[in-house]
């Protein structure tokens, strides 16, 4: 070594020092400056101080790479396997991790039985629910899809403007079918059918059965691709044939063979069955038990003769089949003036007033977009399909919340496992595949429990919704569905605590746990408040729901509805109707009855044309409804008058008597109703008396239309009876039925109670209400259950804290309301976004309504007030457990 | 063979470190490695090599002691691991089979 005083001189270039000084990342500093030196000592021994000085400065330049600078990297943990070792590291989805994972969820559950027992639990209601709805609304979108001829299929609808309403009708006349299908080309088939629904009598040998039956064009059966298990494949083409379903047959016949049987109908004629046709699916729209040919139609009535030429009635119906290939865009075009072109020569009204019009509405839209406004299609129940959906997505995300909640509040304990399991080696591919596994276990435990609900609940559900529905366990759909949707489901709720924490890093939790702060609760916040908000919007839509509901039924109708029963009328009946009355009467149980043209809860006609004193021409074109009727109407129905009377056999007048609704004296403009001449179907009538509003429309809901009740003592097609209120209606029933017997054989006794029939008219909305219910209990049911999960996990976070407490002298009460006071504000927060998306919504929904309620603020006070009260219930039992503990146990472990 | 990916200057520096037993710190590798293969070596890539050996797990370092030829700093000490001896060992192994398997005619042993 030379000595120190020479070694002064004996230096690298001081600049080129401070360059690496200033270079080099701080670890490195130390060696690599000693390394220098080091290297330039042993060249000036070896080479000479100057050339040292030039290689130190070409080693320095040398060194300059990112690698100098570059900060010291994080520790990190040696892997017990390393790329370079014997053993190599399985890959993180290699089949033995994967039952590894599997193995540990299968641990971590068992181990937190309540936990995983809320967790598959909601979660299972949840999908269950979903799952419901999606049959539901599958089974509405496939409705009519069977028929083969689904793409080209159509009903001829007619629209005509009357009093200046554009009203949309199925009804079209006679001759229309003929006249399309010999005239254009466009059409492949066309075939007529009857339109008014209703039973008709079958008898075979002694038993009489009642069974709903139309009419229908031989052409329908290819047309419908109706199946036909057994006998003729034309079975219509004979007039005096009746083909049956399968199910009818069975009822008529047994296990016989019934092709070639005679079956009697409705006491008049005799038809030899041809064929077994298959039942149609009960979401079809085209229903029956048994179909008759058409020309037996021709054959029975006059009137149908008489109707085969005449364009001015609307008595019937048409289907029509389009060829391949037609747009039916330029077929309407071509076929939307046919009626009014025969009408115009004969009726010139039509042509300025009525402007009859008629276009096809594809099978398509037959069941789903049935409503019409103003002579446009504009939906139909599809809005409630929709609907629903949302509320089964709904569901869905309030349960998948749920699930994701107590993952995340759970991952915070958790924490620790991480930490040991990345010290030991494994990598964060390995924790995300095991999060991941987890949740997904969960979410494919909770598809096995939602299938087991579904498979329970679907009877009650097919009675709540009037279906027939079952799941498709054959359908491959339906279980890539439910995978895809099991593996999502899991994937989404585990995605956030297998991300998050598998980003821990493992020393920083080993040594004193990790502080998550305020803000790792806000997504769990925001989350909640979804999940209120979503169960207040259905509270508050279901309470309205049920209230516009009981509005309607709480409409005072202008008749009495109780004890009131209706008997559809036969040529017997009426051949023997004094008789027939008197005995009634004579039975006690019976006040009165009356023949009608129109059940008692609807009616059936309506006819423009009258005239009065004031009306304008224009006027000819009111429309008015119309009941025919004879004597004693008013008293059976229960009507009070308003003014005037009743038809009277007093009165030999009264034969062309008429009785206005309040609505016609209005629409009228008459100041003195009574007495009031009008004239109509070249006849003059004379106002007797003035009835009250009848609510008879087909939606209980709507405004009542004017109305003319009457005298038409021909017209008949129900018999109405009024119990005697002091005799037990079934009391009755046994009284009355041999008399009917009597009168009318052929006929089983088959008679209707008013007020059923009339509850019939809230279908709709009794099916909205009672869905909306469910899914809004359910709703909440899951969202309390995610509540009570995440208020046991953050009285379990704070136990320390809540010991603490204590020992300084919190009361139960303090402490409970610690614990509350964050949930509530969470639920208080989401009725206040709640409430205005209600408000709109259903203000929407009652846009549907004429008659209908006015929204109530006190709607959204009380749901407020449930939500506080369900959420505080929910909360308490956690918190107050929490408070109730006893802090020297929980303050021990410090 | 999976597995190994040693560059060639990789192999030589781990091999210097391994020759150089106890006392394989950057300068002694660049002295012993330029003496050798007779050229010269220089510090920055032979640092960046050990380094990126480090990285790998195929060595490991600490520090050594301070002398006065390097103004009084620390040397940083390097020694092969298991996993590099393994490393070594399954290169030597790949060029000793190539070597037998040579056939003896390839150079020219066969035509003299």
């Amino acid at each position: 070594m030379n000595s120190n005083h020479k070694g002064d001189e004996l230096r690298p270039p001081r600049w080129a020092l401070a360059v690496l000084k200033r270079l080099a990342a701080p670890h490195l500093r130390e060696e690599l400056e000693g390394d220098m030196e080091e290297l330039f000592h042993k060249r000036v021994h070896r080479h000479g101080f100057t050339q040292a000085r030039l290689l130190y400065i070409l080693d320095l330049l040398l060194l300059l790479h990112p690698r100098l600078w570059r900060p010291q990297p994080e520790p990190r943990f040696t892997p017990r396997y390393t790329k370079y070792s014997d053993v190599s590291k399985p890959s993180s989805f290699s089949p033995v991790m994967i039952r590894n994972y599997v193995t540990i969820a299968f641990r971590n559950l068992v181990k937190n039985k309540s936990y995983s027992a809320i967790n598959i639990g909601g979660l299972a209601v949840g999908m269950a629910v979903a799952m419901l709805i999606g049959i539901w609304i599958n089974d509405e979108v496939s409705a009519n899809k069977h028929h083969k001829n689904y793409e080209t299929l159509y009903q001829v609808k007619l629209n005509q403007t009357f009093d200046g309403r554009r009203g949309t009708q199925d009804a079209i006349p006679y001759p229309l079918g003929n006249e399309l299908r010999t005239k254009y080309p466009d059409f492949k088939a066309v075939a007529m059918y009857e339109r008014t629904e209703g039973t008709r009598s079958l008898i075979v040998g002694e038993q009489k059965f009642l069974k709903h039956g139309i009419y229908i064009g031989e052409e329908a059966i290819d047309m419908f691709s109706l199946n036909i298990l057994n006998g003729d494949q034309k079975p219509l083409k004979e007039p005096y044939s009746i083909a049956l379903t399968d199910e009818t047959a069975h009822t008529l016949f047994g296990n016989q063979n019934p092709i070639g049987k005679i079956v009697r109908l409705d006491n008049s004629v005799d038809l030899k069955v041809t064929a077994v046709l298959a039942k149609q699916p009960a979401n079809a729209t085209l229903q029956f038990d048994f179909l008759l040919p058409w020309q037996l139609m021709e054959a029975r009535y006059e009137w149908a003769r008489n109707a085969t030429t005449n364009w001015r009635t609307n008595d019937f119906s048409v289907f029509a089949q389009l060829k391949d290939g037609i747009d039916p865009a330029q077929t309407n075009a071509k076929i939307k003036d046919v009626v009014l072109n025969h009408l115009a020569s004969i009726d010139p009204m039509s042509k300025n007033l009525v402007k009859p019009e008629i276009f096809l509405h594809p099978m398509a839209k037959w069941r789903l977009y049935s409503d019409f406004t103003e002579g446009k299609n504009t939906g139909g129940f599809i809005k409630y399909v929709r609907l629903f959906g949302v509320f089964g997505l709904f569901i869905l995300v309030i349960a998948c919340i749920n699930f994701m909640n107590l993952s995340t509040a759970r991952s915070e304990k958790r924490a620790k496992e991480v930490g040991v399991r990345k010290a030991v080696g494994s990598d964060r591919k390995q924790l995300i595949g095991q999060f991941l596994s987890e949740s997904t276990l969960i979410a494919g435990m909770g598809l096995i429990v939602a299938l087991i609900i579904v498979l329970v609940s679907l009877p009650f559900f097919n009675t709540l919704t009037e279906k027939k529905m079952a799941i498709e366990f054959g359908n491959p759909v339906f279980w890539s569905i439910m995978l895809a949707f099991t593996v999502f489901t899991g994937l989404l709720a585990g995605s956030y605590p297998a991300l998050y924490l598998s980003s821990f890093n493992p020393v920083k939790i080993l040594k004193g746990g990790i502080h998550v702060g305020k803000n790792a609760a806000i997504p769990r916040k925001i989350l909640v408040v979804i999940q209120f908000t979503f169960s207040v919007v259905l509270m508050i839509g279901t309470i309205i729901i049920y209230q516009q509901l009981q509005h309607g039924k709480n409409r005072p109708l202008g008749f009495t509805k109780a004890g009131l029963i209706m008997v559809n009328s036969t040529k017997h009946l009426l051949d023997h109707y004094d008789a027939l009355q008197n005995e009634l009467l004579a039975t006690g149980a019976v006040t009165a009855t009356c023949k009608t043209n129109a059940p008692p809860t609807q009616w059936w006609s309506s006819n423009s044309g009258w005239q009065w004193k004031g009306a304008s021409p224009n006027d000819e074109s009111v429309i008015f409804t119309t009941i025919a009727t004879s004597y004693d109407y008013t008293k059976t129905m229960g009507i009070k008058l308003k003014e005037g009377r009743d038809f009277s056999r007093e009165f030999a007048t009264d034969s062309s008597g008429v009785i206005l609704n309040e609505a016609a004296v209005k629409r009228m403009g008459l100041k003195h109703p009574v007495g009031a001449r009008l004239r109509w179907a070249n006849r003059d009538w004379t106002v007797v008396g003035v009835a009250p509003d009848l609510v008879l429309e087909w939606s209980p809901y709507r405004d009542v239309a004017p109305m003319t009740i009457i005298f038409a003592k021909d017209w008949v097609n129900f018999i109405d009876v009024r119990i005697n209120p002091a005799v037990a209606p079934s009391v009755a029933i046994a009284k009355i039925q041999p008399i009917f017997d009597k009168y009318n054989p052929g006929f089983p006794f088959d008679y209707k109670f008013a007020d059923t029939e009339y509850a019939k008219k809230f279908r709709y909305e009794e099916l909205v209400g009672n869905l909306s219910a469910v899914v809004c209990l359910l709703a909440i049911f899951i969202s309390c259950l995610g509540l009570f999960g995440l208020a046991s996990f953050i009285a379990e976070q704070r136990t320390k804290e809540i010991g603490v407490r204590k020992v300084l002298g919190a009361s139960i009460a303090n402490l409970w309301g610690l614990l509350s006071k964050d949930f509530v504000l969470l639920v208080i927060i989401a009725c206040l976004i709640a409430s205005p998306i209600a408000w709109y919504a259903m203000n929407q929904w009652l846009e549907n309504y004429t008659y209908k309620i006015t929204i109530h603020i006190g709607v959204f006070i009380a749901v407020l007030a449930l939500a506080l009260l369900i959420t505080l219930l929910t909360v308490s039992y956690q918190a107050i457990k929490a408070a109730l503990l006893n802090p020297v146990k929980t303050l021990r472990s410090e | 063979m999976k597995g190994s990916q040693l560059g060639e200057f990789e192999e030589i520096v781990l091999l210097a470190i391994a020759l150089l037993y106890d006392d394989a710190y950057s300068a002694a590798v660049v002295e012993e490695l330029s003496q050798r293969l007779e050229r010269p070596m220089s510090l920055g890539a032979v640092h960046r090599t050990m380094q990126r050996l480090e990285e790998k797990g195929l060595v490991q370092s600490r520090f050594g002691e301070a002398t006065a030829e390097r103004g009084g700093r620390r040397k940083r000490l390097f020694t092969v691991t298991t996993a590099g001896e393994q490393t070594l060992q399954e290169a030597r192994k790949i060029r000793n089979d190539l070597w037998a398997d040579i056939p003896k005619a390839a150079f020219g042993g066969g035509l003299v």
